[in-house]
């Protein structure tokens, strides 16, 4: 039962005993290692899709009961199923290759949004202790991994053929990098009080969540992550009403399914980065600390589905107004009045 | 975990994720039906037969945001490490980066002001 509080201990005897069966076995060491370390991410990758599917279903359940509807029903008990049932159907369909496609690059550009997301996803301290990726620039690299899908959705919009595709990525992509900015710069008063870009360190640091001492630059994180994973009231490129789906209009089958995991999995890391940065990460009394990450995780995801049903879709001109003109220089503020706070103390 | 140098982890992370998708797709091909028709392989654009070549000519202005993210992107990296000393430093690296941000504060008035941050 004590792993439940301290699952590093649970890893350090399979990694331990995964060694010495290694030995017994006569192989190398280091094949026992990148066994064990490839085992780690598969279950990690495992653990991605389960929190994918409980956060579909949980959004679509949210939605249902803020709109006073009741959301899936029908398949399983209270329509638990039906994210399964979802998966199955995407699996069983034809995954069609447009004729006016890029093929190579239509058949990657799921491979490189999702790997994005998932490298991102392992440097993530998940408890004390247990933190699969652990660089002492462990916050730059995170934030680096996670960059590229731009250039996954950019792959998509321009090789699917379809010139609403190709508007729809080029969108996403100008909206993705322009809330890049304020985002880091509202990470960068955290780390100017932690003083470590080290994800574990800065979690210990916190003595109290940073939210108390930099409530603005929690808020800017918010609105910047929320308009970095395309959601509503920021989801100008995906539009269903105006434009199809943008960049994944001529997605079908398993790859659109791809397209879908990585839209979560990016919003799993934001919060849960927003979490560890300015919540305290896994640190909380009586429950372990896993549980507490997945809690306060949790509770800024909710804020990313209330958002959704709140606010109505900005105009594209209102959305670059607000990245630039608003959050930009309110992060640039926030950074010098910490900074001056921090030079008087 | 900690045996392997971290950056053979992101290695092996890559590996094992690029193969798990590509298990998908490949079990999602033996099991799905495979019937593509001329018509199935149109560009959907919702009915309407289509116009022209895809790659269509974009506005100006996606460059612009792309070059001043590239400017403001630079310059975060160059302040996290000031971030990281700054309680060090003290009160000289504070005056030194309001200078910086200074500077790129004007350059950001300026294509304020030159209407770059516009979307038209």
């Amino acid at each position: 039962m004590n792993y439940i509080y301290a699952p590093a201990e649970l890893i350090t005897r399979l990694h331990d005993g995964l060694l010495q069966l290694t030995v017994w076995a006569g192989l190398p060491l280091v094949l026992g290692e990148v066994f064990g370390t490839a085992l780690v991410m598969l279950g990690l990758f495992a653990g991605c899709a389960v929190v994918v599917m409980v956060l579909v279903y949980a959004e679509r359940k949210i939605a249902g009961h803020m709109q006073a509807r009741l959301g899936p029903m029908r398949v399983g008990w209270h329509g638990v199923l039906q994210v399964v049932a979802d998966t199955i159907k995407l699996l069983l369909k034809e995954t069609l290759i447009p004729g006016r496609a890029e093929r190579g690059l239509y058949r990657a550009a799921p491979y490189v949004v999702f790997l994005s997301g998932f490298l991102a996803l392992i440097a993530l301290p998940l408890d004390r202790d247990l933190v699969p990726l652990r660089l002492n620039l462990g916050l730059i690299y995170l934030l680096a991994a996670g960059t590229p899908g731009v250039i996954g959705i950019l792959m998509a919009g321009w090789s699917s053929g379809n010139k609403y595709s190709l508007l729809g990525g080029m969108r996403s992509a100008a909206q993705m990098i322009s809330y890049e900015v304020p985002l880091l710069l509202s990470i960068l008063g955290v780390v100017m009080i932690a003083q470590t870009l080290d994800l574990p360190t800065l979690v210990e640091a916190q003595r109290v969540p940073y939210i108390v001492l930099q409530p603005l630059a929690f808020l800017i994180f918010l609105v910047a992550a929320v308009a970095e994973t395309n959601r509503n009231p920021f989801d100008i490129p995906e539009a269903e009403s105006e434009l199809t789906a943008g960049f994944h209009t001529e997605y079908g089958g398993i790859r659109f399914a791809y397209f879908f995991l990585s839209e979560y999995v990016h919003m799993f890391v934001l919060s849960a980065l927003g979490a560890t940065l300015f919540l305290g990460g896994w640190r909380g009394p009586l429950l372990p600390g896993w549980l507490w990450l997945l809690v306060k995780t949790g509770a800024i995801l909710f804020v990313f589905f209330w958002f959704r049903w709140t606010f109505p879709r900005l105009r594209a001109d209102q959305l670059m107004d607000l990245g630039w003109k608003v959050l930009l220089p309110l992060a640039f503020i926030n950074i010098l009045v910490t900074g001056l706070i921090l030079v008087l103390i | 975990m900690e045996h392997v140098g971290p950056y053979t982890t992101i290695v092996i992370a890559l590996a094992v994720g690029f193969l798990c998708l590509f298990a998908g797709v490949l079990i999602s091909w033996l099991l799905s039906p495979h019937n593509p028709t001329p018509l199935k392989l149109e560009p959907y654009e919702c009915g309407e037969p289509t116009v022209g070549p895809a790659r269509v000519r974009l506005r100006t202005m996606f460059y612009l945001f792309a070059l001043v993210f590239v400017i403001f992107d630079v310059e975060v990296i160059f302040l996290f490490p000031w971030a990281v000393a700054f309680r060090e430093l003290g009160l000289f690296a504070f005056l030194e980066m309001l200078a910086f941000i200074g500077i790129l504060l004007l350059g950001l008035a300026y294509a304020w002001r030159k209407g770059a941050l516009t979307w038209r």
